[in-house]
């Protein structure tokens, strides 16, 4: 059921959901994208760029959580802006054949503010990984019935 | 190798048309982990009213980081790809993308600001669904940073 304007109020929890990434996730996004930085799939080309570690794309992670977005909203053509900064890295460890998850992204949401005139909500996303956020300022524009 | 402060200001006119095909929409919506429906199923789309599958929110990337390509491939730059990181990213979508979409990209350099022995440039894409004959239609603006680290950054 998707959400009404008038059912919503600033605070408001949207819910939350975890993201497990392996570094094949990583080689599907880099062919999905186009993005072939060797950073996010390439363990000496990483380290030798003085990173800790392969690093999930900036971009994964910002498409990844506005899932969460798009399902609260009932339609993902309902999130007319979004927008983030991108401040700390997700290490993705080299799980391959153990079926583990190389890292786990902890997504939530809540409604941040509400415009009447536009029936807009923004929905404000905490994105964490081992602790510490990795977005800062991520929000989604989302217009409603 | 230093970044050319006079890149501020510059544009780069729309190139290649980029043809939104339905399946680079599911395979991309999967490469996010995304499963909404009108990502994949042609009728779980049109029942929401959109005339073919939806792309998921930032499947515009694609597009906008092909117009980047532009920018950081041109000589005149002085961009070291393997310094560059992505700093921030929005997306403005005056209506969504669907399968069938021509879209077409104009890239804007906003800004140019020295930091350290590196620079953040700023880049704006405008994009454009092309229509029959010579209109083409708003369909999204992107905007990104990217620092480009100097040495020792």
């Amino acid at each position: 059921m998707s959400p009404t304007f008038e059912e919503l109020s600033v605070g408001q929890d949207i819910g939350g959901r975890s993201i497990e990434v392996t570094r094949q996730d990583l080689v599907k996004y880099a062919g999905a994208s186009g993005d072939f930085n060797p950073i996010h799939w390439n363990e000496a080309f990483a380290t030798g760029v003085e990173l800790p570690g392969v690093i999930a794309h900036g971009m994964f992670t910002m498409g990844a959580a506005v899932q969460l977005v798009s399902d609260w909203a009932g339609d993902p053509a309902a999130v007319v802006d979004y927008q983030t900064r991108f401040t700390k890295p997700v290490l993705v460890s080299d799980t391959t054949g153990t079926g583990d998850a190389g890292a786990v992204i902890d997504v939530s949401g809540a409604v941040g503010a509400l415009d009447a005139d536009a029936r807009t909500a923004r929905v404000d996303l905490t994105v964490v990984f081992d602790g510490q956020k990795v977005l800062m300022k991520a929000q989604a524009l989302v217009r409603l019935a | 190798m230093t970044i050319n402060p006079d890149l501020q200001g510059r544009s780069y006119p729309a190139a290649e048309v980029y043809d939104v095909g339905r399946e680079k929409i599911r395979e991309f919506a999967r490469a996010v982990k995304a499963t909404h429906p009108a990502h994949f199923d042609v009728d779980a789309a049109q029942g929401l009213g959109h005339p073919d599958l939806v792309a998921p929110p930032t499947f515009a990337i694609i597009v906008a980081q092909r117009a980047d390509a532009q920018l950081i491939e041109d000589p005149e730059a002085g961009i070291d790809f393997s310094r560059v990181v992505h700093a921030d990213q929005r997306f403005t979508h005056h209506r969504p993308i669907f399968a069938g979409d021509r879209l077409v990209a104009e890239l804007h350099v906003d800004g140019v600001r020295a930091m350290g022995g590196g620079a953040m440039i700023t880049t704006r894409s405008e994009i454009f669904a092309l229509g029959d004959g010579n209109g083409r239609e708003p369909v999204s603006t992107t905007k990104s940073s990217i620092l480009v680290r100097g040495e020792g950054q």
